[in-house]
């Protein structure tokens, strides 16, 4: 019978992601409603040691498959893994990051194993009577909510929205273990062949980090005005800048940045939103911070629906205003 | 060389509205077209037919109002055009989808297959690599740009989140483009005329299709997945909102914030 959570923990470089502790911290709520485990299975070339870490953050054991095969991404040998351990250690979920990897292997492993997959979800949980997972997912660019289930076929499996779900503290005492599979490549699996791989130059932010975020939409005029932004990001620790589409559609500011259904999902602890009209694609990406302020000059602006507090005018006059009264404080 | 490239006729989610009454989707008057990704895939291949000479198919899956993307598609320069159509393919989840869609092309020639990463009303980036694996083909995904096209192979820039690679992949293979990849040209006066005068959009029913297809795996009944419920997000409370002067409003943000000991 199939049973327990099997956790696709990515790694890039040998550096567990944040989004596996992520799943890992979800999974282990979702496998005590079961009365189930969690199996972290880490796919890589010299990661062996990334399976402690994976129990440090809350699983109960590991699978580790360790080859040269696997050391840059490739989907046909990680598909080839990944189906592997899930035929050994027959899960009944399996869950992985909606990664730019993740969203690569999981549609390539469902259908190999013919199952099910709920792409991007940003809420899981177990119905009470048929034990089933529920997955919600935005769909429509966030416009529609919908909860999806996979009745019959096994594993179920759905790819999770990274810095949607919460990780656990990390506790180096946990132990469990872990188990070392041997997976047999072959030819077949060397039709895609890396030529060069090409790291970002500079290092990348990474504003789901950020504690307090000033995002420019549209309304800042140009690219420019991004100075002005950060200015006031700079007046509080762990401050950030980011964006809605439009800017960084326009070339205004890196993708890195971007907040939303199609960029990044964010829950800082305050969220500064100038000149952004609030489309849904971009409620979706940053509904979640714990305080939001709009700056907006037009007051019937979908950003104030969302906002705890709002303020209808020129953020050319206010910004340079706020900026020099919180200077003034420090 | 023969291309595939598969299309999705989507609504244009940046004009879909909620009925604030009801909280249904409004699709009235919302138009449709070729979904983004998709179109960056069709543009990419008229270019490889354009510079090494190929042969265009465009494939949908949909009910028959599709038609009018799949002309769009054959009036930007596409040679032929397939309709998957079926109240039978109906209700298909991203698998029963991939494998309707997947043994439409075996019937077909193709060396390459081009298909949008995601479509923006499901957003699941999934239907490009199930139908690479029910194919058993080789996938690139996340292809921001085409380097070059070799006779047996592609090189290709796949893109991910802290770094690309560039790789060579053998034909035949699938490929899902990003929308980033290039502009997509539009259609031609005499490409519309072409498209509704000299060309045809060839309609694959299940009678068709029946051969290579097992009827289990197709429609709502071949789909491992259902939605059991779908709603529309209740937005947040409204909190307080000011029109006031911008000495009055850094006041009140000021104030705010050291309320809430954020500063």
């Amino acid at each position: 019978m199939s049973r327990n959570i099997l956790v696709f923990a990515e790694q890039r470089n040998g550096v567990l992601q944040k989004v596996a502790a992520e799943l890992i911290g979800k999974a282990s709520e979702l496998a005590q409603k079961l009365d189930e485990q969690v199996i972290a299975l880490i796919l890589g070339h010299g990661v062996e040691r990334l399976a402690q870490e994976a129990i440090e953050y809350g699983a109960d054991s590991a699978i580790v498959v360790d080859a040269p095969e696997l050391g840059e991404y490739l989907t046909a040998p990680y598909t080839r893994a990944a189906v592997e351990a899930i035929r050994r250690a027959e899960p009944g979920i399996v869950l992985y990051g909606a990664t730019s990897l993740g969203r690569d292997l999981a549609p390539r492993v469902s259908a190999t194993v013919k199952t099910g997959l709920t792409a991007d979800c940003t809420k899981l949980e177990i119905d009470e009577e048929s034990r089933l997972l529920l997955m919600t997912r935005p769909a429509f660019g966030g416009n529609i909510m919908a909860t999806i289930v996979c009745a019959e076929h096994r594993p179920q499996m759905a790819t999770v929205r990274p810095g949607v779900m919460q990780a656990l503290p990390r506790d180096a005492g946990r132990r469990g273990e872990v188990t070392r599979l041997d997976v047999a490549f072959c030819e077949e699996d060397n039709r895609v062949r890396i030529l060069e791989v090409v790291k970002g130059d500079r290092k990348d932010v990474d504003i789901t980090e950020a504690k307090v975020l000033v995002s420019g939409g549209r309304g800042i005029g140009g690219a420019e005005k991004f100075a002005l932004l950060k200015q006031l990001a700079e007046q509080f620790p762990g401050g950030e800048i980011s964006s809605s589409r439009a800017n960084v559609d326009a070339g205004f500011i890196g993708r890195e940045r971007q907040v939303g259904q199609t960029g990044k999902t964010v829950r800082p602890k305050l969220y500064i939103a100038c000149g952004i009209s609030g489309a849904i694609q971009h409620i979706a990406g940053m509904e979640d911070a714990d305080f939001i302020i709009a700056i907006n000059k037009d007051p019937g602006a979908p950003i104030f629906d969302v906002a705890d507090l709002g303020i209808v005018g020129d953020l050319n006059v206010v910004l340079p205003k706020l900026i020099a009264a919180l200077e003034r404080r420090a | 060389m023969n291309i595939i490239v598969c299309i999705k006729q989507v609504p244009d989610t940046t004009e879909v509205k909620l009925d604030p009454v009801t909280g249904t989707l409004i699709r009235e008057g919302v138009p449709s077209i070729i979904n983004p990704d998709d179109k960056a895939g069709l543009e990419a291949a008229l270019r490889i037919k354009e510079q090494n000479g190929a042969r265009v198919t465009v494939v949908s899956m949909g009910p028959m109002q599709a038609d009018v993307a799949l002309r769009e598609a054959l009036a930007m320069g596409a040679d032929e055009a397939y309709l998957i159509s079926d109240r039978a393919f109906g209700g298909a989840d991203t698998w029963a989808t991939s494998y309707t869609i997947a043994a439409a092309i075996r019937t077909l020639d193709y060396d390459l297959i081009i298909a949008g990463r995601q479509a923006i009303d499901g957003d699941t980036a999934q239907v490009g690599p199930q139908i690479a694996q029910h194919l058993g083909l080789p996938q690139v995904s996340y292809v921001e740009a085409v380097e070059r096209v070799e006779a047996g192979s592609l090189v290709l820039r796949r893109q991910f989140e802290d770094r690309y690679h560039i790789v060579e992949v053998a034909t035949p293979c699938v490929i899902t483009v990003l929308s980033e990849l290039n502009k997509p040209r539009y259609m031609s006066v005499s490409g519309v005329m072409d498209a509704y005068r000299e060309k045809t959009v060839n309609v694959l029913t299940l009678a068709q299709l029946e051969s290579v297809i097992d009827k289990g795996n197709i429609g709502l009944g071949g789909s491992p997945t259902r939605v059991k419920q779908s709603f529309t997000k209740q937005p947040k409370a409204k909190g307080e909102k000011y029109e006031v002067d911008a000495d009055e409003a850094v006041r009140l943000i000021v104030e705010w914030l050291e309320a809430r000991h954020i500063i």
